[in-house]
Order: C-alpha cells, then sequence, then structure tokens
C-alpha cells in the first residue's frame, strides 16, 4: 500500500511549477494523496488551474483568500461538500511589501508588519481553525518556513519576525491540536528558486553562500521538500507535533 | 544573434501567455506584452535558467523590451 493512499489533503499556496507547495503536492500526489488546491484571486487561478489540469487531473481547485475569515469557512465549506474529511494540510503562504523589503528592518511600517504577521503567520491559525473541522480522524497540518525566523538573514527582514510568529504558533497549535490527533509541524527548507524567494533583495547570492558553506556543499532540490512534507503527512511521522524540520543541506547548523 | 531572441521568444511566449507575432525586439515587456512585477520575477527565473546565469536585481530593473534581455545575454556569453 501506498503510503498515502485514502489520505485526503489540501495544499494551499501554490502559485506556479516553481513553488514549493507544488513540489509537495507532487510527493502526496505519487504517494497516493487525493488534493484539492486552494488559490488567491484570478491570476493565480489561471495558474494553478492548468498545472492541475495537466498533472493532477482530478483534483479539487478552491478560492481562499486567507486574510478573509469568510472566505476560509467558504473554502473549507467547498472541499467540506465534496469530501467527508481531510486527513492533512499545506500551508504555503507568505507575502511581505516589496517596499518593506527593500528598505533596513527598522524602518518597517507598522502597516507592512502587520500585514507580513497577518498573511505568513495568522494565516496558519486562522486556517487550522477551520481545517480542524474536516480532520474527523486527526490530520497533519503542515506549514513552510525559513532560517531567517531563527538568525538575522540579510534582506529577509518584516518576513523572518513573520516566520518567528509561524514557527512559535505551530507550537502553541500543536498542544491545542493534539489531543484530537491532529499534528502541526514546520518544514524550514533552504533557499529554492521560487518567485516568492525571488522578491528578496540579492537573492541569488543566498543560494551561493549555502552551496559554499553548507555541509553538504550544495544547495537543497523542491523534491527533497516534497518528501519531508510526505513523512510529515504520512502516518510515518505519528509521533511528530511541534517540531521544526531542516531540510537545507545542514546549513542552520554551521556558524561560520 | 537570433538563437538568443527565439529562445527569449520562447520563454515569453510560454510564461506571459502573449502571441509570439507580439514578441519583437521593440516590445516593452510591461507595456506591450503586459507582464506585471511578478511576471518579471517569473521571467528572469526562466532566463537564468535558461541561459545558465544570473541576473542580477540592478540588472534586471534596467531590462524594459525584449531587446533589452536578448542584448544583455548576448553581452555575458
Amino acid at each position: 500500500m501506498q503510503l498515502m493512499e485514502g489520505k485526503r489533503v489540501v495544499i494551499m499556496g501554490v502559485a506556479n511549477q516553481r513553488s514549493i507547495a507544488w513540489a509537495i503536492a507532487k510527493s502526496l500526489h505519487k504517494a497516493g494523496a487525493e488534493l484539492a488546491f486552494t488559490y488567491q484571486g484570478e491570476r493565480l487561478e489561471k495558474k494553478v488551474k492548468s498545472l492541475v489540469e495537466k498533472e493532477m487531473p482530478g483534483s479539487l481547485c478552491v478560492p481562499c483568500d486567507v486574510t478573509s475569515d469568510e472566505d476560509i469557512q467558504k473554502a473549507f465549506d467547498t472541499i467540506g461538500e465534496k469530501w467527508d474529511r481531510i486527513d492533512g494540510l499545506v500551508h504555503a503562504i507568505a507575502f511581505a511589501k516589496k517596499e518593506d523589503l527593500e528598505v533596513p528592518f527598522v524602518e518597517t511600517s507598522r502597516d507592512g508588519y502587520g500585514m507580513a504577521q497577518d498573511i505568513s503567520s495568522y494565516s496558519l491559525v486562522a486556517t487550522a481553525k477551520t481545517a480542524r473541522k474536516l480532520m474527523k480522524d486527526g490530520g497533519s497540518i503542515i506549514t513552510m518556513t525559513y532560517l531567517g525566523a531563527e538568525r538575522v538573514i540579510p534582506n529577509y527582514n518584516v518576513m523572518g519576525v513573520a516566520k518567528a510568529a509561524l514557527e512559535s504558533s505551530v507550537k502553541y497549535l500543536a498542544y491545542d491540536l493534539g489531543p484530537d490527533h491532529i499534528r502541526v509541524n514546520a518544514i524550514s527548507a533552504g533557499p529554492l528558486r521560487t518567485l516568492a524567494a525571488k522578491g528578496v533583495k540579492d537573492f541569488n547570492s543566498v543560494l551561493h553562500v549555502v552551496e559554499e558553506r553548507s555541509p553538504m556543499r550544495r544547495g537543497i532540490d523542491a523534491s527533497e521538500v516534497g518528501d519531508t512534507a510526505l513523512y510529515l503527512a504520512s502516518n510515518m511521522s505519528r509521533g511528530v507535533t511541534g517540531e521544526v524540520i531542516h531540510v537545507d543541506a545542514g546549513f542552520n547548523i554551521v556558524g561560520m | 544573434m537570433a538563437d538568443t531572441l527565439d529562445r527569449v521568444q520562447r520563454i515569453i511566449v510560454d510564461r506571459l501567455g502573449v502571441d509570439a507575432s507580439e514578441v519583437t525586439k521593440e516590445a516593452s515587456i510591461k507595456d506591450d506584452l503586459g507582464a506585471d512585477s511578478l511576471d518579471v520575477m517569473d521571467m528572469i527565473l526562466e532566463l537564468e535558467d535558461e541561459f545558465s546565469m544570473e541576473i542580477s536585481d540592478e540588472e534586471a530593473e534596467k531590462i524594459n523590451t525584449v531587446g533589452d534581455i536578448v542584448a544583455y545575454i548576448d553581452s555575458r556569453s
């Protein structure tokens, strides 16, 4: 039997074929999972639907703007009409204003700080709150974080602070949802050439540093994140919750 | 070089969903081909992969037309 046979997982945050969420979808799909994708807005609707139709026909595609509680509720209602339960949720959503990524962190605007927190961190809490009702046999919630939450990564700025809040939210959610057999974990991925990463100033140099200094002397591949997510979504990780797993060729252990 | 133009055209057609005939050297990526800032970043990622090169943020900002891209790539190879 395949690891994810008969399991249903909601994937939030596919923007295009480079998205980490898409790499996770591919790993879960290969292992037999049924998938539902959420997207935000018309622009992403087109991209997500054409990708899904091409590579994973039959998957659900549902609109969801995570800044609106109503919208989240609607999305999970729609999914609930098709599926009587879900077994997993992949949250791979983050946003910061470009202006706030271009200035020193100390210059971050109140507005931009709040927005980064809302979309990148609170959205996990909001979706967990709604999704748990569909996780009738327990479940696994997975979110994406980055080393910039723990340490200063130049130019990551307001997003690092939002990811720190996200990682802390993972722990509090894990504590609250544990009795319902819902596990909550994060993957701290090394830098990947995604659209979101390109929004960080001088991103290419981050890639070089990891390739030169990580214990494995290389960067990572999105499929490596996908397969770690498969472990976290499957029964293999049944004793693991509140964890942040680094998939970064070991870069986080290096001091210099 | 015609070859560079062909490869750039293919990427732009694929990523922006425009017709190949619109992708002339003179066409402005944003004004004529309707790309927004995310499209531009998406395109830069594809170009970097296709031509195995890095395009710095500063260089990326200077790009306006299809011809600018071709000239930049040819100047680097």
